[in-house]
């Protein structure tokens, strides 16, 4: 496959990443497009912030303020933080391994398209008629009398992209079991690649039943089923139960990545290795654990009763004691370590004070009683932006920053990085750290204005500079990753000069088979361990033989494709004016069993890159 | 091992399914996958729970006024008989005999057929009995869970005999060996779920 090298033009490029199963491609795929959503949600947020800066604003009817909200939540969980923490893992975890790529390729394109075209069909629905405005929870006894057909949007979109997660996952958790160099024993594996293990578990167990939810929804909404319908003997209590089964999980799912992005980079730029490894392991697993046992804290107001509250809420609280202690091997990580200030290091530094603010709010918030006064106050708001925005996107951005030369092959600017963080972190606390105090001054939740007078005023216009604030560093770094692509200045192995893992031991971007000769891993940070040695390169475990490569596909853009046209078929067949909805539902389902079958009838047992080419660029790199 | 090589019955791998790393991932791929399953399924179970008998008047039929426990007793034993017959064509599997294998496979697919088809006229009787997915809360989640399951019956049958079709000419290999397994794992999970709605919907449903 010498073609890899070439010049393209636009449209090979195109339709390459369309068939493409390289997981370093369907990460830059994930990458741009929850990056694209990232802006989105973070439009929708702007609006929101203007709409409350002063008290009677008219800047939107209260109709598009829901349908803002509830778009603001879904786009930025599902569609931003969540595809692009998938990214990450996905560039990142099978070179930290020592893999040469995922164990289903084609599922890993597969799982993106699902993931892309859901989070498209939730986004149409601001051309069809409207937006879903039943929040990002979409409670029942609000959803399922939403007029129009924006929340049946809601449900379409997130099955599909739903269902992309959930490959991802069962993905993830087979290559990290099946699929490490030798040498790499569980024990040895990088915190980001543990991180991505036990998140790839808390998918597969959580959102099995969000799909249930979204299914009775669905059901209810377009078959006239009655789960949700009182009148007809149901229960909305049944989608409270079964959204936060998947959703404090969820929460999960998105700060895990970051706690174990956090980790290299805290153990990289203090050139020591991690504090506390073992211990470091066992939190994450425990956290992931308590994670799925602690759902009913956010239904500590629907009247559980007692018992349940009492149990919910010292379940919840024990979830600090693991958290407690990644907090301290952070720190003590970071303790007479010779510690680089570079913009991942200061992202990682000032997430820990953050993302400690925002488990503090939680654990008052896990206190039933006084949940009664907090709940649905901005007081929540500010707990959970304080855990997403400063634990999650700072992990994001840490995350970003520290492997775009991996990525792409570039190092962003340093200089407009640093802008971009002091920018960012000021105003993420200029704009959440005052709503908790809106909170508890009784400033509820989800209401599009307010009146003058009741204390609420300047502090909402504080919240609002503060977001500006944010917006301002993210077009900063914008502006960072275009200038730094068009300069195009690339980098060796290890352009931070100080990497621990296997991703460091090889060219950035690494070559389209990662590893020429499977490294040996000979220790936790086996790169580090090769550099103390006095060597550049992994010894490596195999001899030099050929390599068996994936055939790239068209068809998971196909099989998504047939569920996004039945989708539409589904979505209008509850219009009694509209007959052509059966047959779209047909051809669509017949697109995706067809390509299916397709699929499994045509046998593809891949490719071989031969021993004698891999040579042949050995000798082209000696030369050069 | 190579998935393109030819084997006679003495080189034929003792566990051809995962002599691959092909399908070792696969093997362990739907395993994981199977655990997602079990959890939607104990989603619906649930959900059936909370809005069993939970109608809108009185006057509608119940549970217990419902259910036929010989026919639902008589399509239990044709999917545990089903599950056998998978197990033996597993094993021809295993001994590289590939006719015995679809021989089974055969036998496999008109039991599940046969269960379909019970199922069929079962929905059919209740729903001339009125208990149809859209009169009650109770009768919309007794047809997601149980229909779920048929769905998954379906799906399994059409797996077996695209399966079947597509290999009669060429026989086993390492690589469709674990396709062959993890269909069958499939088929053994769903009749799992099946003894659970027999016993927490049926049986259960006696009782009050
Ligand atoms: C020590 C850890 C944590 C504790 C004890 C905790 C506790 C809670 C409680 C009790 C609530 C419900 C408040 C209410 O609605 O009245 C809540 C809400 C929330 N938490 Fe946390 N939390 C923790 C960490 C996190 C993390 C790490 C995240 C995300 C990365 C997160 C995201 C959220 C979100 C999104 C909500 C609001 C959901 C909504 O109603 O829209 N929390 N938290
Ligand atoms: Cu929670």
């Amino acid at each position: 496959m010498s073609t890899y090298a070439k010049k393209q033009g636009f449209g090979a490029t195109l339709w390459d990443f369309m068939t493409t199963v390289d997981h370093k491609k369907i990460a830059i795929l994930y990458l741009i497009s929850g990056g694209l959503f990232f802006i989105l949600g973070g439009l929708e947020a702007m609006f929101i912030r203007i709409q409350l800066a002063v008290p009677d604003n008219n800047f939107m009817s209260a109709g598009v303020f829901n349908e803002m909200i509830t778009m603001h939540g879904t786009t930025m969980i599902f569609l931003a933080a969540m595809p692009i923490l998938l990214g990450i893992m996905n560039a990142v975890m099978p070179l930290q391994i020592g893999a040469r790529d995922v164990a289903f390729p084609f599922l890993n394109s597969l799982g993106f398209w699902m993931f892309f075209f859901g989070g498209v069909m939730l986004n149409l629905s601001w051309f069809l008629g409207g937006a879903p405005d039943a929040g990002w929870t979409s409670y029942a006894s609000l959803s399922i009398h939403s007029q129009g057909h924006g929340v049946d949007f809601y449900v379409l979109g997130l099955q599909i992209s739903g269902f992309g997660t959930l490959i991802a996952g069962i993905n993830f958790l087979v290559t990290i079991i099946n699929m490490r160099t030798p040498g790499m024993t569980y024990m040895r594996m990088p915190m980001f690649t543990w991180t991505t293990f036990v998140v790839s578990a808390l998918i597969l167990f959580a959102f099995p039943p969000l799909t249930v939810g979204l299914t009775l929804m669905l059901f209810d909404r377009m078959f006239g089923a009655n789960f949700f319908d009182a009148a007809a003997g149901g229960n909305t209590i049944i989608w409270e139960h079964l959204f936060w089964i998947f959703g404090h999980p969820e929460v999960y799912i998105l700060i895990l990545p970051a706690f174990g992005i956090f980790s290299e980079i805290l153990a990289t730029f203090s050139r020591k290795r991690l504090f506390g490894y073992s211990s470091m392991v066992f939190a994450t697993v425990l956290i992931g654990f308590l994670g799925f046992m602690v759902w009913a804290h956010h239904m500590f107001t629907v009247g559980l009763g007692p018992i349940a509250n009492a149990i919910f809420a010292v379940a919840t609280m024990a979830i600090a004691v693991p958290t407690g202690i990644k907090i301290f091997n952070w720190i003590f990580t970071m303790w007479g370590g010779s510690v680089r200030f570079t913009v991942p290091m200061l992202y990682a530094v000032s997430f820990i004070p953050s993302f400690t603010m925002g488990g503090v709010t939680g654990i008052m918030l896990a206190a039933a009683p006084a949940d009664y006064q907090y709940h649905d106050s901005y007081f929540v708001v500010a707990h959970f932006h304080y855990v997403i925005v400063g634990g999650v996107v700072l992990g994001i951005l840490a995350g970003i920053t520290y492997y775009w030369p991996k990525i792409f092959g570039t190092m962003l600017n340093e200089t407009l990085g640093k802008f971009t963080f002091w920018l960012f972190l000021i105003g993420f606390h200029l704009t959440f750290f005052i709503q908790h105090f809106l909170g508890l001054w009784g400033m509820p939740r989800r209401v599009f204005t307010y009146l003058p007078g009741q204390g609420w005023d300047i502090s909402n216009l504080v919240s609002t500079i503060g977001a500006m604030f944010m917006a301002v560093g993210v077009i900063i770094l914008l502006i960072n990753i275009i200038i730094t692509s068009v300069k195009n200045v690339r980098v060796g192995n290890d352009p931070w000069g100080d990497g621990r893992t296997l991703e460091w031991a090889i060219p950035s971007p690494p070559p389209f088979y990662n590893f020429k000769q499977l490294p040996l891993a000979r220790g936790l940070d086996a790169y580090w361990i090769e550099k103390m040695e006095g060597k550049k390169e992994m010894t490596p475990a195999e001899p030099l033989g050929d390599i068996h490569m994936p055939n790239g596909s068209i068809i998971p853009i196909c099989i998504t494709f047939g569920l996004f046209v039945a989708s539409f078929g589904a979505l209008y067949n509850m219009d009694a004016d509209k007959p052509w909805t059966i047959p779209v539902i047909i051809i669509g389902l017949l697109i995706t069993f067809g390509s299916m079958l397709i699929r499994s009838i045509k046998d593809d047992h891949g490719f071989h890159i031969h021993k004698e080419d891999l040579m042949d660029d050995k000798d082209k790199e000696v030369k050069a | 091992m190579h998935v393109e090589e030819k084997f006679t019955d003495a080189t034929w791998p003792a566990a051809p399914e995962t002599a691959t790393l092909e399908g070792k991932n696969k093997y362990l791929g739907f395993w994981l996958f199977l655990g997602g399953e079990t959890v939607l399924f104990a989603s619906l179970f649930a959900t059936y729970l909370a809005l069993k008998d939970k109608v809108p008047d009185s006057g509608m039929l119940l549970a217990k006024d419902l259910y036929e426990i010989p026919l639902t007793f008589a399509m239990t034993m044709i999917l545990l008989t089903s599950s056998l017959t998978s197990v033996y064509a597993m094993y021809h599997m295993k001994n590289n005999s590939f006719q015995k294998m679809q021989t089974w496979l055969l036998i496999t697919v008109v039991l599940g057929f046969s269960f379909l088809a019970l199922e069929v006229y079962e929905f059919n009787h209740y729903v001339h009995l009125g208990h149809t997915f859209t009169s009650s809360a109770y009768g919309s989640a007794f047809y997601t869970l149980v229909g779920f399951h048929g769905a998954h019956v379906t799906f399994g049958l059409m797996w077996f005999l695209s399966l079947m079709l597509r290999n009669a000419k060429r026989g086993l290999s390492l690589y469709n060996a674990p396709k062959f397994f993890v269909a069958s794992l499939y088929w053994h999970f769903i009749d799992v779920v099946w003894v659970f709605i027999f016993t927490v919907v049926y049986l259960m449903g006696m009782v009050g």
